[in-house]
């Protein structure tokens, strides 16, 4: 469960990163329709963290420690979030860079995330 | 400077590729002192050369931060000089780490020229110190 929620956020994040980056290279501020997309990936965001959390409720240990497992994810539930707020402030084409690099960043704490939980 | 002018507003250093290099730092910040904090709190004894040096690492990164975020000119040399320490020391830190990896039993932020890090640290101070040079308050 955990597994395929870790792979499809991180493919979701790619695609957000891939689409704010277009848009960054056409010159484009990030949109009404970039903030859905950032709405979309975050949600899958929450609901890992909600699966992560109920995971460890019932007894499952990640590979690497609790501890970190739960930094992860809550680093990878503010990131996309953090970035669309400070594409809200910067109405430029670096806006939707920045959402573009959360979107980066995004993935590779799904990597992370990944390991951490031992596949 | 002329009498006329008006006073000047702190020069904004968040505009722009501000805005991106603001990001990238918070995520160092959140990367370096979430890191050491539990390695430090966990397992010090193991390496803690690499931890502390982390620490500092977020430290500075968290200074860097708060001085972009807060503009103007002052911020800005004070930035610049937390840039440049922050270049040197991850040149220091990854030649260091890989002449002598017995100093490191674990891996820092600076590792290998911050190679974990997709050499980020390396790329981040010198992206800011461009971008600080570029916003120097026009002398009059």
């Amino acid at each position: 469960m955990l597994t395929v929620l870790t792979l499809v956020t991180g493919v979701a994040a790619l695609l957000l990163a891939a689409w704010c980056g277009w848009a960054a290279y056409r010159d484009q501020p990030t949109k009404d329709w970039h903030f859905i997309g950032m709405a979309v990936v975050s949600l899958l965001a929450v609901v890992q963290l909600v699966v992560g959390i109920v995971l460890l409720a019932r007894g499952e240990k990640p590979e690497q420690g609790t501890t970190i497992f739960v930094a992860y994810l809550l680093g990878a539930f503010a990131c996309v979030p953090a970035a669309g707020f400070m594409s809200l402030a910067e109405r430029t084409r670096w806006g939707s860079v920045t959402v573009a690099a959360g979107g980066v960043v995004l993935a590779v704490l799904e990597v992370r995330l990944y390991d951490i939980w031992g596949g | 400077m002329a009498v006329t002018e008006e006073k000047p507003t702190r020069t904004r250093l968040i505009s722009g590729p501000g805005m991106l290099l603001v990001w990238f730092y918070g995520v160092m910040v959140v990367g370096a002192v979430s890191r050491s904090a539990y390695q430090i709190a966990t397992e010090f004894d193991r390496a803690p050369l690499a931890y502390s040096l982390s620490a500092v690492a977020g430290v500075v990164y968290g200074f860097i931060t708060y001085t972009l975020v807060r503009g103007g000119e002052t911020a800005r040399k004070a930035a610049q000089f937390c840039c440049a320490a922050e270049l040197a020391g991850v040149l220091i830190v990854g030649t260091w780490t890989l002449v002598d990896k017995s100093a490191f039993p674990d891996a820092t932020v600076w590792s290998d020229y911050g190679m974990g890090y997709v050499f980020i640290p390396v790329l981040l101070p010198v992206s800011a110190l461009y971008w600080l040079r570029r916003n120097r308050a026009v002398t009059p």
